[in-house]
C-alpha cells in the first residue's frame, strides 16, 4: 500500500505540507529510540507517541515510509518544520498503534 | 590512501542531533556501499552521536576510510564513564527523566554499537570517552 492510499481515511491526517509518496513495506511500533533505530526497516510505517524533532532524524536515517503519531500526541512545531525540510511523511491520528496496524492488516489483504 | 571527515557534535543540541550521522550516511551512499552495510554504520553513528549530545560535554564523530576498512571514532571532552562494564550492559542508563521523555535512555546504544560493528573499542576517563568502531571493506560491501 502507498502512503497516499493509506491516507484515504479521515481518521488520519497528514501534518506535513505534501505527500512524499512511498510504498509501505512493513510496520514497526516503538517509543524507545535505540530499539527503533536497530529494528525498524527502510519502508516501514512507524507508529509512535514521541513527537520531538529527533523522531524526524531517525525517520530520515532509516528511510521509513511514514511516521504515524498515535493517540493524538501533541506535535511540536519544530518537528513539523523539520519533517517538511526532510520530506518525511508525518501523519497524526487518534488511534493507538494496535488499531493502526489492524487497519494496515485488513486493507492490505 | 585514506580519507578522514570530522563532524562536530554539541552537548544538549537536540535540534541538530542526527545531522552528523546523516552526513556520514550520504557520504557512504556516494561511495556505493550496500544498503545493509551502510545501515550498520549509520546505527552506530547515530547512537554515538546521541551519546555525545546526551551524556557528554560535546565532542566529534570522525570517519576514516581506506581501501580495507572504515573506522568510526567518537571522541568527547568528558565527563567520562565511571563503570564501563555497567555502561555496556543492555538496559543500563543514567539518562534523566527529561531525556527519557524524548525516547532516549533504553540503555541500548552501546550494546547496539557493539552488535553492529566488526571491531569495538572503548576507553574512558574523566577527560573524555573514545569509542572506536570499525568494519572491513570487502567486495560484497559494494552494491
Ligand atoms: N559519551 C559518553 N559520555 C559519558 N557517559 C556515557 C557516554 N556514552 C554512554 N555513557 C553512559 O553509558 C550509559 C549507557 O549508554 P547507552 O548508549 O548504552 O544507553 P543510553 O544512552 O543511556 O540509552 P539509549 O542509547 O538506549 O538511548 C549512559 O546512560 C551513560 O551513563
Ligand atoms: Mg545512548
Amino acid at each position: 500500500m502507498l502512503v497516499s492510499e493509506f491516507l484515504n481515511d479521515d481518521r488520519f491526517e497528514l501534518v506535513t505540507d505534501t505527500i512524499n509518496d512511498k510504498l509501505i513495506k512493513g510496520a514497526y511500533c516503538g517509543d524507545l529510540l535505540s530499539w527503533v533505530m536497530s529494528h525498524a526497516k527502510k519502508g516501514d510505517l512507524w507508529c509512535t507517541v514521541l513527537t520531538h524533532a529527533n523522531v524526524v532524524a531517525i525517520a530520515t536515517l532509516l528511510e521509513v515510509s511514514c511516521v504515524i503519531i498515535c493517540e493524538s500526541a501533541p506535535i511540536e512545531s519544530e518537528t513539523i518544520k523539520k519533517a517538511n525540510q526532510e520530506k518525511v511523511n508525518l501523519i497524526k491520528t487518534k488511534l493507538n498503534s494496535v488499531e493502526v496496524i489492524k487497519k494496515l492488516w485488513v486493507e492490505n489483504g | 590512501m585514506d580519507i578522514t571527515y570530522d563532524f562536530e557534535v554539541y552537548a544538549n543540541d537536540y535540534q541538530n542531533a542526527g545531522n552528523a550521522s546523516s552526513e556520514i550516511k550520504k557520504y557512504l551512499m556516494q561511495i556505493g556501499f550496500t544498503t545493509k552495510f551502510i545501515r550498520k554504520i549509520v546505527i552506530c553513528a547515530y547512537e554515538a552521536e546521541m551519546n555525545i549530545v546526551i551524556h557528554s560535554l560535546g565532542g566529534k564523530l570522525t570517519i576514516t576510510i581506506d581501501n580495507k576498512k572504515i573506522i568510526l571514532t567518537s571522541t568527547d571532552k568528558g565527563p567520562g564513564i565511571k563503570d564501563l562494564d555497567l555502561a555496556l550492559s543492555e538496559g543500563y542508563s543514567t539518562a534523566t527523566e527529561a531525556v527519557r521523555e524524548m525516547g532516549f535512555g533504553a540503555g541500548m546504544g552501546l550494546p547496539n554499537m557493539k552488535k553492529n560493528c566488526k571491531f569495538f573499542e572503548i576507553d574512558s576517563s574523566s577527560k573524555g570517552t573514545i569509542v572506536k568502531l570499525s568494519w572491513e571493506i570487502k567486495d560484497e560491501t559494494f552494491s
